[in-house]
C-alpha cells in the first residue's frame, strides 16, 4: 500500500510527510545534482543578507562570491524593478572568460552556480 | 576765445548805445508795446482787462468823488494825484441820457460819431444843467469834478463801443483835453506819457504817427568793427584772366559728325557714374538701448577646515552563520521551497551551455578554413638556400645541426667521415690527419662558412649554450666532450648578417693593405675537453645544456639556479652511461684559472681553462639492464624541464621568503656565468615540482623511463642510481629522436627504425600512437615549433615527411623529396612571424634550408584544444585498454583456476530423487510468491477462513 501511494504521488521526494532531516538531505541532493552537471565549478547558497549558508567551494572564494554577487544581484534587481515595478529579477547569467556565473535570487535566498567554460584558443 | 568777452560786451554796449540813441521816442516804444500786447491776446481778451481797469478807475474815481464830496481837503491831493497819475484818472466814463444829449447837442451818431467823437461842452452849461435838473442831471456824479475843472469847456468823448463802460467819457483834466485835441503838439511837448495812457489815447483817438528820422550820432568804436573785420571775407589772390579765342572762319562752318568707337581714343568719353552723394544721405540717428535684468550676486567663499590626513583601515570579519543556524536553515521549509523553484532554471541554463557555446564565433572559423583551402599552391616546402663546402663537408655525414639561438640566419653543422666502424679503424691514420670541424654558416654567404670549429675527433652532436650562444658544447665520436668559445668571432657573424658591403667598404680594401686574414675563415680550436679517464668511453650520442633555471646536484636532485645561466651539460653515450657535467670551476680548481696565459700559441680562449683535461662529470649514471647483465646504450635523453620555462622558479620565488635573493639576470656575454663558482648545495633549494625522471632512447630501440635521483643501495650503503622504471621496446633500430612537444611537457615523440611513436609521460603501457612500419627508415624527427599537431620526419631515402595528427595519423600529410641520399637531421626554426625555416642535412654533406609554407606554420583555429583532446582521448583509450587487460588477465586466471579445480575434483552426479525434491521446493516457493504478489496488488482477497464448525 505504501509503495502505491508513493507511486501515485508522482515526485516521490515531494511528499508532505517530510521530516526535517529528510528535507535537509533533499536540499543536499538538489545541490549535488547541480554540482554534478558538466563543468560545474561550485554552488553556493546565500541568505538575504549575503551570508553563505551552504557551499561547495572553499571559504575565502565563497565569501568573495557571496559578498560581490550579492551586491551585483541587488543592483540588477533594482534595475529591473525600476523599469517596471511589477517585474522582478529571476535569473542572472554572467559570462566571463573563465566562468559563467548563474544567480537566481528568490525571497530569502540566493543560489549561485559557477560553471567553467571550456577555453578556446 | 579771447575775443569773446569783448564780443559779449560789445553788443551790450551797443544796445545801451541804441537806447541812448532813441531815448524817449514814442514811435519806437509804442508800436512795440502795442505789438506785444496784440500778439499776446486777441482783441476780446485785450478789451476785457481794459474795461476792468477802466471800471476800477471809475470806482476809484467814484470813491474819490465820494470822498471829495465828503471831505474837501482831499481835493488838492486828488488833483495832484491826478496830475501825477496821468490821463487815465482824468478819463471818467459817463452815461449821458438821450435827453441830456439833446440839451448839450451831442446826440450819438448825429453830433458825435465814431470818427469824430469829440465834443466840447461849456462848463457853465453843465453847471446850469446840474442846477436845473439837480440829481437827475447826468453830470451829477461828477459835479465836484466839473466844478473844479479849470477850463471853460469840458471835453466829452463819445464811446460808441462802450470801451469804458458808458456811452461817453468825460475828460476831467485840462491837460488831457489839450493833448487829445492836439496830440502832435502834446507829444512834442510832453515826452513822458505812460504807455497806458498812450494806448488809451490811441484807442480812443488813433493818431497817425509821423516818421521822425533819427538823428545821426557820432560813431563810437566799441570793438565791433573788429568782429566785422574778422567775419568778412576778402579776396587775396589775384584773379586769373583767361581769354578764349576762335578763328573767325570756324564760326558757322559745315559740321561733319561721324561715329567712332568710344574706346578708340583715350579719354574719348566721360562716364557719369552714379554715386552716392554724401550731402543727401540722411543720417539715421539711432539709439541702441537695452535693458537687462541682472540678478544681484555676491561673492562668497567657504573653506572646510583642513584636517590632518591619517591612514586608517577598517576591515570587517565576514559574517558567517553558526553551524546550528546553518543546519536550521538547511532543514527549513523555505530553503527547500526556494531550491525547488530555482533548480529548474539552473538545469536549463547548464544544459544550454552543455549543448552549445553561444558565444562561439563561427565566422572566424569559416575565414580560417577558406585560407587553408584557398592557398593550395602554398603547401610545399620550398628550397630557400643550401650550403655545402667543397673542402670540408662534401661527401661527409652531417651529424648534427644547430641554429644560432640569438643571431638570425646563422646555422652550424657538424661533419663526420662517412664510414662504418671497421672502415674507420682501417683508415684511422688518414682520419687523424684530417680536421674534424663544425661549420658555422651565414645566409649571407653560401660559399664560405663563417667560422670553423676544430674538434679533436669527429663531432656526433653539439649544442649552443641557450643563455650564452658563444659557448658551444660538442660530443665526439671517441667519447670526448669539448667546449668552444666563439665570443671573439661573434662580430664576424653579426657583420655578415648585415651584409658584406660594410666589410668591403672598410680600410682593408686599400691596395697593399688588404688583410688576407679578414676573408679567411677563422678556425677556432676547442678550448676545453673532458678528462679522458673520466669521460665517456664510446661516442657521445646526445649532448644537452640543462635549462638555465635549474641544475642537478651530486645527489641527482634538481635545485634552482639563481644565476639563470645554463652551465650544466647532460650527455648520453653509447657506452651505457649518462653524465651530468658542470662547466663552472669547482672549489679546488677555482685558483688555477689564472695561470693560463703563458703557453697559448693557438689563441684558445681561456674561458674553460680550468676544465681542460681535468673535467669530470658530477654524476655518471650507468643504464644497467633490468634483465640480465650489461648496460643499455643510451643515445637520446629527454628531461621534462625546458629552457625558458620559468614558472617553477617563479613559484618558488613567491613561496620563498619574500624574494630573499631576487633573480639577478646577468648579461649573457663573454661567458659571464662560467667563472662563477657553483655555490654550496646547502644554499640552493630544491626545485619543487620538477621531476627527476627522464626518458632515454637506446641504441637498440628501447625506450627507458628512469630516475636521476640517486638511491642508497641497501647492501653497500652507497648512492647508486635507481633502476629504470620501465623499458619498452617498440622500435627495431636505434632511437634517433626523443623529443618533447613544445606545447605539451608530457608528450614525447620517439623516432627510430621504421616507425615512430608518441608517448605520454605517466602512461607507460603503450604509446598514444604508434605508426605502422614504413617502407624506409625514419632517420630523424622534429616537432613543429608553432603547430602542436605537426612534426617533421626525415627518411633514409631522402624525403621529408610532414605529419599532421589532426589531418591523418596513418600516413604523412605531405611527403617531399629533398635529397638523393639519407636525411640525417631536420631542424625547424621559427625565424619570425612571417618566416619559418626548416634545416635539413643529408649524409653527403649538403645542408638544405627550406621555407615552411604558411599552412604548416600557422596555427589553425582551435588546434591546441583539438590536439589536447586528441591526446586525452588516446590516453583514455589506453587507460581503458589497461583496465580491460587487467580484467581480462584476472578472468583468464580465474578461468584457468576454475578449470584446474574442475579437473581436480569433479562433483558426483545428483540422483533423480534429489532433483525432484529441489524442483518441488522451488514450485512451492513460486506459488507462495505469486499469492503474496496478488494480495499486494489487491487482485485476490484472502479468503477468510471460516471458523471450524463445532
Amino acid at each position: 500500500m505504501a509503495t502505491l501511494t508513493k507511486h501515485l504521488m508522482g515526485h516521490g521526494w515531494k511528499t508532505l510527510l517530510h521530516t526535517n532531516l529528510q528535507k535537509s538531505s533533499e536540499v543536499e541532493d538538489a545541490l549535488k545534482r547541480i554540482q554534478h552537471m558538466k563543468d560545474v565549478h561550485g554552488t553556493i547558497i546565500i541568505n538575504a543578507e549575503g551570508t553563505p549558508v551552504k557551499t561547495t567551494l572553499d571559504e575565502s572564494t565563497t565569501l568573495q562570491y557571496a559578498a560581490l554577487i550579492h551586491q551585483l544581484t541587488a543592483t540588477a534587481k533594482g534595475t529591473i524593478r525600476e523599469m517596471d515595478p511589477q517585474n522582478d529579477l529571476t535569473f542572472l547569467r554572467i559570462r566571463s572568460k573563465k566562468h559563467e556565473i548563474m544567480v537566481s535570487p528568490e525571497k530569502g535566498f540566493m543560489l549561485i552556480v559557477v560553471q567553467n567554460i571550456a577555453e578556446e584558443k | 576765445m579771447a575775443d569773446e568777452p569783448v564780443d559779449a560786451k560789445g553788443p551790450e554796449k551797443d544796445s545801451d548805445n541804441k537806447e541812448d540813441i532813441k531815448p524817449k521816442s514814442k514811435e519806437s516804444t509804442r508800436p512795440e508795446s502795442k505789438a506785444s500786447s496784440s500778439s499776446k491776446t486777441d482783441e476780446e481778451k485785450k478789451t476785457a482787462p481794459r474795461v476792468k481797469s477802466a471800471k476800477s478807475k471809475k470806482d476809484g474815481k467814484k470813491t474819490g468823488g465820494k470822498g471829495n464830496t465828503k471831505s474837501k481837503p482831499a481835493e488838492p491831493k486828488e488833483e495832484s494825484t491826478e496830475k501825477d497819475g496821468g490821463g487815465q484818472d482824468s478819463m471818467i466814463p459817463l452815461f449821458i441820457s438821450s435827453k441830456s444829449q439833446e440839451i448839450f447837442q451831442c446826440v450819438a451818431d448825429e453830433h458825435v460819431t465814431e470818427d469824430n467823437p469829440h465834443k466840447l461842452i461849456p462848463k457853465d452849461a453843465i453847471i446850469q444843467d446840474m442846477r436845473e435838473r439837480a440829481a437827475v442831471s447826468d453830470f451829477h456824479p461828477v459835479k465836484q469834478l466839473i466844478l473844479d475843472y479849470p477850463g471853460d469847456e469840458i471835453l466829452l468823448i463819445y464811446d460808441a463801443d462802450f470801451k469804458y463802460g458808458q456811452n461817453f467819457v468825460l475828460v476831467s483834466s485840462d491837460e488831457e483835453k489839450q493833448r487829445i485835441l492836439n496830440p502832435v503838439v502834446e507829444q512834442a511837448e510832453d515826452g513822458s506819457p505812460t504807455g497806458e495812457e498812450g494806448e488809451a489815447v490811441e484807442e480812443i483817438d488813433p493818431v497817425v504817427y509821423q516818421y521822425v528820422p533819427p538823428e545821426p550820432k557820432e560813431w563810437v568804436s566799441l570793438g565791433s568793427e573788429k568782429e566785422i573785420e574778422e567775419a568778412s571775407w576778402k579776396e587775396t589772390e589775384q584773379k586769373i584772366r583767361i581769354t578764349i579765342r576762335r578763328a573767325r572762319r570756324e564760326f558757322g562752318g559745315a559740321l561733319s559728325f561721324s561715329d567712332r568707337n568710344a574706346d578708340d581714343a583715350k579719354d574719348g568719353y566721360i562716364e557719369c557714374v552714379p554715386f552716392e552723394d554724401k550731402s543727401f544721405s540722411l543720417k539715421i540717428m539711432e539709439l541702441d538701448k537695452d535693458v537687462q535684468a541682472v540678478s544681484t550676486y555676491t561673492d562668497q567663499g567657504s573653506q572646510t577646515v583642513w584636517k590632518h590626513p591619517c591612514n586608517k583601515y577598517t576591515q570587517y570579519a565576514p559574517r558567517e552563520l553558526t553551524e546550528a543556524e546553518q543546519k536550521n536553515l538547511l532543514s527549513s521549509e523555505t530553503l527547500y521551497n526556494f531550491l525547488d523553484r530555482v533548480t529548474p532554471r539552473f538545469e536549463l541554463a547548464l544544459q544550454q551551455n552543455d549543448i552549445m557555446d553561444v558565444f562561439r564565433d563561427d565566422w572566424k572559423e569559416l575565414g580560417n578554413e577558406d585560407d587553408t583551402f584557398g592557398s593550395k599552391s602554398d603547401n610545399h616546402l620550398k628550397e630557400y638556400q643550401s650550403f655545402t663546402d667543397l673542402q670540408f663537408s662534401r661527401d661527409k655525414v652531417l651529424t648534427c645541426i644547430a641554429w644560432h639561438p640569438s643571431i638570425k640566419g646563422i646555422i652550424a653543422v657538424s661533419c663526420a667521415e662517412k664510414m662504418t666502424y671497421d672502415e674507420r679503424v682501417d683508415n684511422s691514420s688518414r682520419i687523424i690527419m684530417t680536421q674534424s670541424l663544425i661549420l658555422i654558416w651565414s645566409f649571407s654567404d653560401p660559399i664560405h662558412p663563417q667560422i670553423l670549429l676544430e674538434a679533436p675527433e669527429d663531432i656526433v652532436c653539439f649544442k649552443f649554450n641557450p643563455t650564452d650562444p658563444n659557448i658551444i658544447a660538442g660530443g665526439c665520436i671517441n667519447g670526448q666532450i669539448v667546449l668552444w668559445d666563439i665570443s671573439k668571432y661573434v662580430d664576424r657573424l653579426k657583420n655578415t648578417q648585415r651584409g658584406k658591403q660594410s666589410k668591403k667598404n672598410a680600410m682593408l680594401n686599400v691596395p697593399g693593405f688588404e688583410d688576407d686574414s679578414s676573408d679567411k675563415t677563422p678556425v677556432v680550436r676547442y678550448c676545453a675537453s673532458a678528462a679522458i679517464e673520466s669521460g665517456h668511453r664510446n661516442a657521445v650520442a646526445d649532448i644537452q645544456w640543462l635549462p638555465d633555471h635549474m641544475e642537478v646536484n651530486r645527489f641527482g636532485l634538481m635545485v634552482e639556479n639563481r644565476n639563470l645561466q645554463s652551465c650544466q651539460l647532460l650527455t648520453a653515450s653509447v657506452d651505457g652511461t649518462i653524465g651530468i657535467w658542470d662547466t663552472r670551476p669547482s672549489k679546488s680548481q677555482s685558483q688555477t684559472a689564472d695561470d693560463g696565459k703563458e703557453d697559448n700559441p693557438l689563441g684558445v680562449a681561456t674561458t674553460f681553462k680550468h676544465l681542460d683535461l681535468t673535467w669530470k662529470p658530477i654524476i655518471k649514471i650507468h643504464m644497467s639492464r633490468l634483465e640480465g647483465s650489461g648496460d643499455y646504450g643510451p643515445v637520446r635523453v629527454s628531461f621534462q624541464e625546458r629552457q625558458g620555462d620559468r614558472h617553477l622558479l617563479e613559484k618558488m620565488q613567491k613561496e620563498g621568503s619574500a624574494g630573499k635573493s631576487s633573480i639577478d639576470r646577468k648579461d649573457s656575454n663573454m661567458g659571464g656565468g662560467f667563472g662563477i663558482r657553483s655555490g654550496s648545495a646547502k644554499e640552493k633549494r630544491q626545485l619543487e615540482g620538477a621531476t627527476t625522471k627522464f626518458f632515454v632512447g637506446t641504441e637498440d630501440g628501447e625506450l627507458i623511463y628512469a630516475d636521476l635521483k640517486l638511491e642508497k643501495d641497501p647492501d653497500s650503503g652507497k648512492l647508486v642510481p635507481p633502476r629504470a622504471d620501465f623499458v619498452k621496446s617498440f622500435h627495431d633500430r636505434a632511437i634517433n629522436t626523443l623529443q618533447r612537444s613544445p606545447f605539451f611537457k608530457d608528450i614525447v615523440l620517439v623516432v627510430g627504425g621504421w616507425n615512430f611513436s608518441i608517448w605520454k609521460e605517466g602512461r607507460e603501457s603503450n604509446p598514444l600512437l604508434i605508426s605502422a612500419a614504413a617502407s624506409k627508415q625514419f632517420t630523424c624527427g622534429f616537432w613543429s615549433p608553432t603547430r602542436p599537431a605537426v612534426f617533421y620526419l626525415g627518411t633514409a631515402e631522402g624525403n621529408i615527411e610532414v605529419w599532421d595528427l589532426l589531418d591523418r595519423t596513418h600516413e604523412a600529410s605531405l611527403s617531399q623529396n629533398i635529397s638523393a641520399s639519407e636525411i640525417t637531421n631536420v631542424y625547424p626554426w621559427h625565424l619570425s612571424h612571417k618566416q619559418q625555416l626548416l634545416a635539413v642535412s643529408d649524409n653527403v654533406g649538403t645542408l638544405h634550408i627550406l621555407e615552411v609554407p604558411w599552412t604548416l606554420r600557422n596555427l589553425t583555429h582551435g588546434e591546441l584544444t583539438s590536439v589536447t583532446s586528441y591526446f586525452d582521448r588516446e590516453d583514455k583509450r589506453l587507460e581503458y585498454q589497461e583496465q580491460r587487460e587487467s580484467v581480462h588477465q584476472e578472468n583468464k586466471r580465474r578461468l584457468d583456476a576454475e578449470e584446474a579445480a574442475k579437473k581436480i575434483a569433479q562433483p558426483p552426479e545428483p540422483s533423480t530423487e534429489e532433483v525432484d525434491n529441489k524442483m518441488r521446493t522451488l514450485w512451492l516457493e513460486y506459488l507462495e510468491d505469486e499469492k503474496k504478489f496478488l494480495l499486494d496488488l489487491g487482485l485476490v482477497e484472502e479468503k477468510e477462513e471460516p471458523l471450524p464448525d463445532v
